[in-house]
């Protein structure tokens, strides 16, 4: 059943004590499709991510991943997933090259088969007389091309982005999205977080938590129709303004 | 007197090979509220630390209030308020120590300076013995601001202050620098927000270490040198594809909901031309509009033109 959606959820909840950081969202993410999660600081975004990503488990509600479920079946849902984040992407002391060696043999792709991929790679992202050189060394817009290219190296259902183009100036910013609309198109699910509200027009779908729930879900267009305003901006402003939580 | 002057300030790492900024000159004038808009890696770290004195540049000159940043560096300490990028408090202290701890290294108490924080401090002072270390990203931002702020300051000094705060934070934050403005405190703020450029009253563009631009937002916009298209139709990513196929087409990107267009050469009928080309590529519900351009346009123009031209 559900042959096409790449993540399920019901009601997922993960309570710590009594605090209820992510409080029983629904939602479904169809395959290929860019789906936006968005929400204020706090709003238990990076809690509800860490479930799907098969690293935390929910205290109640149902979800699936890449068809696998989230309380069994972590080990699977992780391989077949990508994960990048601002924060977290490439070892900086090892080449353009062992990264990707590193990653592919990290998800298990054979040896053979990581030459043939990184050949493609590395000639499709222009990075011929880079590859030899330490990571650390590229330019922050590199990097992240970089990083995105290596968490769907694997060919994964889906990949997860954590605020993944934070700091990046507006040209690499736009090129880094040319990289997910193709990734979209060739089939993988895109599930991203962002600050920057004019990306969130770029999915196809948006979420938007406040205090642990789900408090809005639908296109960018609709939403702003729904909230009667021109940007997503204002669409966000006027749903997490009320917010009563804004730790960590 | 500008509260702050750059002349021609260079600064390279790692013994010459790593340039960061490059013959920097600009100004802010008393009382102004100034933005230094740029990406990560731009250089505007390092002109924070070489205004308040904690790094050396290697050639060119500044002052701040007036001060040399070399000669004068004492005097600069006691004037400048600074919140670097990176949260730098004690974070095993609270709140209130920490206040206490910045008042006092300043020779001043929280009560003398009360009045410039007060609408500030009121906003985390319901957890003033909470420690920083376990503060929301919102509320950290907030007390940093009181901790550069108890020694009045003539000159304020925020490097990226709202990178990645939710856009709630974000505004109550440039609430607080207009209300700081207000108080003739003078604000150098440095962002990588382009939607934030709109509310300073003058701003510089940085990119690869090099000022692009330095004015008002308006004239900013105003000397964009073209005319801009929105576009968008039913298939957005098909239509950008399309559009830089287009041989009339100079640049298409994308803006939030639509492409944005220029053309190499603009004549009489430029919509219903671009209408036509979408149209023959089998778009449906095509959307074509001339706009006014804003910051990131004029940013990314800059920044085209810039690796367009040959290197001087």
């Amino acid at each position: 059943m559900e042959d096409n959606k790449a993540i399920i959820c019901k009601d997922l909840t993960k309570q710590f004590g009594d605090f209820y950081a992510v409080n029983k969202i629904s939602f479904e993410v169809a395959k290929g499709e860019i789906f936006g999660f968005l929400g204020a600081n706090g709003a238990g975004k990076t809690t509800a991510m860490r479930i799907l990503c098969g690293l935390s488990y929910p205290t109640s509600g149902t979800a699936t991943v890449a068809g696998f479920d989230v309380y069994k079946q972590q080990e699977s849902i992780k391989k077949n997933i990508g994960y990048m984040s601002q924060k977290f992407s490439l070892y900086e002391n090892l080449t353009v090259l062992e990264n990707i060696e590193f990653y592919g043999g990290v998800y298990g792709v054979p040896g053979k088969e990581i030459k043939k991929r990184s050949d493609e790679l590395i000639m499709t992202l222009g990075l011929q007389s880079e590859a030899k050189k330490l990571v650390g060394e590229l330019p922050l817009g590199w990097k992240q091309k970089l990083a995105f290219s290596v968490a769907i190296f694997h060919r994964p259902q889906i990949v997860f982005l954590d605020e993944p183009t934070g700091g990046v100036d507006p040209v690499t910013r736009r090129q880094f999205w040319d990289m997910i609309y193709q990734a979209a198109a060739s089939g993988i699910t895109i599930f991203v977080t962002t600050h920057y509200m004019d990306e969130a027009e770029y999915c196809n779908r948006i979420s938007v938590m406040v205090d642990g729930k789900l408090e809005a879900l639908d296109s960018p267009a609709n939403l702003k129709k729904e909230f009667g305003v021109n940007s997503m901006d204002e669409v966000f402003y006027q749903l997490a303004r009320g917010a009563k939580r804004s730790g960590e | 007197m500008n509260a702050v002057e750059l002349h021609k300030i260079s600064k390279t790492y790692d013994k010459g090979k790593l340039r960061a900024v490059h013959e920097v000159s600009f100004k802010v004038k008393k009382g102004e509220l100034f933005g230094l808009i740029g990406s990560d890696g731009a250089g505007k770290t390092s002109l924070f630390r070489i205004l308040t004195t904690v790094l050396l540049a290697d050639s060119g000159s500044a002052t701040v209030a007036g001060f040399d940043v070399v000669k004068d560096y004492q005097q600069i300490r006691n004037r400048v308020g600074y919140m670097p990028g990176k949260f730098s408090l004690y974070q095993d202290l609270t709140i209130k120590e920490n206040l206490e701890f910045f008042a006092a290294i300043f020779g001043t108490t929280i009560d003398e300076n009360y009045e410039l924080i007060k609408d500030i401090y009121d906003q985390i002072k319901p957890f003033s013995d909470r420690r920083a270390g376990k503060l929301s990203g919102g509320m950290k931002q907030k007390l940093a601001l009181c901790c550069a702020l108890i020694h009045k300051p003539e000159v304020l000094l925020l490097d990226e202050p709202t990178t990645g705060v939710d856009v709630v934070s974000r505004k109550e934050f440039w609430a607080m620098l207009k209300a700081l403005k207000e108080k003739g405190i003078t604000i150098l703020v440095s962002t990588p927000y382009m939607d934030e450029a709109n509310l300073c009253e003058r701003i510089a563009l940085i990119q690869n270490g090099e000022i692009m631009s330095v004015d008002t937002p308006e004239n900013i916009i105003k000397s964009f040198p073209t005319t801009l298209f929105a576009a968008k139709s039913e298939n957005i990513y098909k239509l950008l594809n399309d559009f830089r196929s287009d041989a009339k087409v100079d640049s298409c990107y994308a803006f939030g909901e639509f492409l944005h267009i220029t053309l190499k050469e603009n004549g009489g009928s430029d919509i219903e031309d671009l209408k036509e080309f979408a149209a023959q590529k089998g778009h449906n519900d095509i959307f074509i509009q001339q706009i006014t351009p804003g910051i990131e346009d004029s940013f990314i123009r800059l920044m085209q033109e810039k690796t367009q031209k040959p290197t001087h």
